[in-house]
């Protein structure tokens, strides 16, 4: 199983992306300007700033010639998970439903919240039980979902448990899929849960659907 | 030749930044100011100014959550 991990100028997370990945398969690095994607298996666009998040988050690193790749790998049924600035790069991209808006505190957020796994049947969550409770940290200050049609119910793939949505998002929606369920987009950050020593491991069952995915 | 593109939050979108420059202004002394918006502006030098709405939907700005005002 192996992951590629897109870099982009300003991303900042994409190491940990790896080194979580890596705990389930192998997993490199995926330089923004390559448009191969050399023979991944699945596809991660990680956190960070992008471009600085200039002229709006995820705005520019849409158009980099490695994310035409991953929009082609996509279409083919190819699982790709973007984590916040990924979340925010594949809904300007058209590969996710709504647009992330700055957080209604308008305050930076950091800190660990609770998401209900909603939709057990995407390529991403199906080491989840329906129901499931993972604690996972979030830290942006632009993680507001937002869509002006309602999201399809079985696209809502994880939501804020009670009292947790730390920033304003419609129907407390932390993460959404695509209508087929091989991309998934959520704000918070699993590869920073893939370690008790961190607190919580309950990121690592998103990498572990992975194999399950394949396996199926 | 120059263009300026406005770019604004649709309306019906929640805007906290326009919220907290409204929230700021009478703590100034400024009164009776209502619905504040902040948008964002881009100025350019276009050889064809046909192809601006283009740019603006592709790039400069997300049609889902904004609108274009071109002025030239």
């Amino acid at each position: 199983m192996r992951f590629g991990v897109v870099r982009f100028p300003g991303s900042c997370d994409e190491r940990d992306a790896q080194l979580a990945a890596a705990r389930v398969g192998e997993a490199e690095l995926l330089w923004h300007a390559d448009p191969d994607l050399h023979g991944v298996d699945a596809v991660i666009v990680p956190g960070g700033f992008s471009y600085g998040d200039y002229l709006r988050v995820g705005a520019i690193a849409r158009f980099a010639p490695a994310m035409a790749s991953v929009l082609d790998f996509a279409r083919e049924g190819g699982p790709v998970l973007g984590i916040c600035n990924g979340f925010q790069i594949l809904c300007e991209a058209g590969l996710l439903p709504g647009a992330l808006l700055p957080n209604t505190s308008l305050r930076f957020v950091c800190r660990q919240v609770e998401v209900e796994v909603v939709n057990p049947d995407t390529a991403f969550t199906r080491a989840c039980a329906r129901g499931d409770r993972l604690s996972i940290p979030v830290k942006h200050t632009t993680g507001r979902f937002y869509s002006p049609e309602p999201v399809p119910e079985e696209q809502v793939v994880l939501r804020y448990a009670d009292g947790h949505n730390p920033n304003g998002s419609q129907d407390d929606i932390a993460g959404v899929s695509n209508p087929e369920g091989n991309v998934l987009g959520l704000m918070p950050h699993p590869e920073h849960a893939v370690d008790p020593l961190t607190g919580s491991a309950d990121g690592l069952k998103l990498f572990e659907s992975l194999d399950r995915a394949l396996v199926a | 030749m120059k263009a300026l593109v406005l770019i604004r939050p649709k309306a019906g979108i929640l805007d906290p930044q326009g919220q907290a420059v409204q929230r700021a202004l009478p703590a100034l002394g400024f009164e009776g100011v209502r619905d504040v918006r902040v948008g964002r502006l881009v100025e350019l030098e276009v050889d064809d100014p046909d192809r601006l709405p283009a740019m603006c939907e592709t790039l400069l700005t997300n049609p889902l959550i904004e609108d274009y005002e071109i002025r030239s």
